[in-house]
């Protein structure tokens, strides 16, 4: 039975409905009946979304087998996995909404879906594992943080288990970045080059500016977005210039001042060109990013049937014990 | 480009995960995941949900085994306890002075 039946309201009345529950500032469950632009909005956020964490495990998975002790090789596996399991929590919510998952793996390596552009940078040294922690996590939490009230249950909920999660990511890059500056000269000059590669980017991760940003209006008014792109940036930006200053690093950013005013930091204009180039593939690691996820993808196509084959294998088994 | 390769639409089934966080607890709906068997699908389980001692069991169901009620909060399968105040303690008015009731 679908909803439409159960409910036995015409679309309109289903609409208001909906509308109503939005406007309640409750949520919208899977079986709801939802309109079409709402469901193929989510879909499209979140599979966005579920592929940032999977390709999110590149960059740092590069400096797995170079960390420089098994209580950092230990940490930044555990950081991976946990990127792992926020691309499957992702992907469940979405499947929620009518699509499947190997469908929308399929349109990650093919380039029909995209994710955040932040992860087609590369990590030069070991310090960007910290850089990213603080700055990429952080500004991820900037984002994700007023998503665990979006409208869609699953979505919200999806959430909820991931910024738990992500605290420990952002805390254990300033960490490793704190010990990093109490060491040698060379140690300082890391962290503070990669503070200026990842900084402009890691603005960039809150998406063009309002005025360039045209879904984002029907995205609030569904309340699955609460805050738009340059609030969420500047926030990022308040929250973060203190740590920086207790971490002694400079943020690359010669307008950066305090504007008591506003009670806020004036900072510069990310360089938009950039991001667009970024997101049109033209960024220094995203074919290399796509290729390496379809290779994990193609490779691992013999576990997934012989898994398949040997459940096969033991039902039939099980059924000819029952007869 | 060829279409990449797609055996596991028809294939790994998904399954709905409960977790017990802890003794004295009902197990709760945490989320879903797919997996070629049962087995799999409590080791998957294990992996996904309780990466952080976040349960002390697991179960797992298949998501086509659950049967369940239409969702919405109109749904007249409701209907039956939405009249029934007397159900409840407070549909009885007691005097102030009656003690432990």
């Amino acid at each position: 039975m679908t909803a439409t039946e159960a409910t036995g309201l015409a679309e309109p009345g289903l609409e208001a409905h909906f509308d109503e529950v939005i406007a309640a500032e409750q949520r919208i469950e899977p079986r709801d009946w939802m309109p079409d632009a709402y469901r193929a909005t989510l879909i499209r956020q979140i599979a966005q979304h579920a592929h940032s964490e999977i390709i999110g495990m590149q960059p740092e998975g590069n400096w797995l087998t170079r960390a420089p002790s098994l209580r950092r090789k230990a940490i930044l596996l555990a950081k991976a996995q946990d990127e792992a399991g926020h691309g499957l929590y992702l992907y469940a919510a979405a499947e929620t909404l009518g699509i499947d998952r190997s469908e929308l793996t399929e349109k990650l390596i093919s380039g029909r879906q995209k994710y955040s552009s932040i992860f087609n940078y590369p990590t030069l040294t070991f310090a960007d594992v910290g850089v990213i922690g603080w700055l990429v996590d952080g500004a991820a939490i900037c984002n994700q943080v007023p998503l665990c009230r979006c409208s869609y249950g699953p979505y919200a909920r999806a959430m909820v288990r991931i910024c738990k999660e992500e605290s420990f990511h952002q805390r254990q890059g300033y960490e490793l970045l704190m010990t990093l500056m109490r060491g040698t000269e060379a140690q300082r000059r890391m962290v503070q080059d990669a503070v200026d590669r990842w900084w402009w980017p890691s603005l960039m991760m809150f998406g063009p500016p309002d005025g360039d940003s045209p879904n984002s209006a029907q995205s609030m008014a569904w309340r699955i977005k609460r805050h738009s792109n340059d609030d969420l940036r500047q926030r990022f930006v308040d929250m973060t210039v203190p740590q920086a200053e207790h971490l002694g690093v400079t943020l690359p950013d010669p307008a950066l001042r305090w504007n008591e005013g506003r009670g806020s930091w004036d900072f510069g204009e990310p360089d938009w060109s950039e991001l667009k180039q970024v997101i049109k593939g033209q960024g220094p690691c995203n074919e290399q990013r796509v290729e390496r996820r379809r290779a994990a993808h193609e490779d691992g196509a013999w576990v997934r049937e012989a898994a398949l084959a040997y459940a096969q294998k033991r039902r039939a088994e099980r059924g000819a014990d029952r007869d | 480009m060829e279409p990449i390769v797609t055996e596991t639409r028809a294939g790994w089934p998904l399954y709905e995960v409960f977790v017990r966080p802890r003794r004295g607890l009902n197990h709760v709906h945490v989320g879903s995941l797919h997996a070629p068997d049962d087995r799999m699908a409590l080791l998957n389980a294990r992996d996904l949900y309780t990466r952080r001692n976040e349960g002390v069991s697991l179960w797992v169901v298949r998501s086509d085994a659950i049967t369940a009620s239409t969702p919405d909060e109109q749904d007249p399968f409701f209907a039956p306890s939405g009249d029934k105040v007397y159900r409840h303690p407070t549909f009885y008015d007691i005097p102030e002075d009656v003690p432990h009731i």
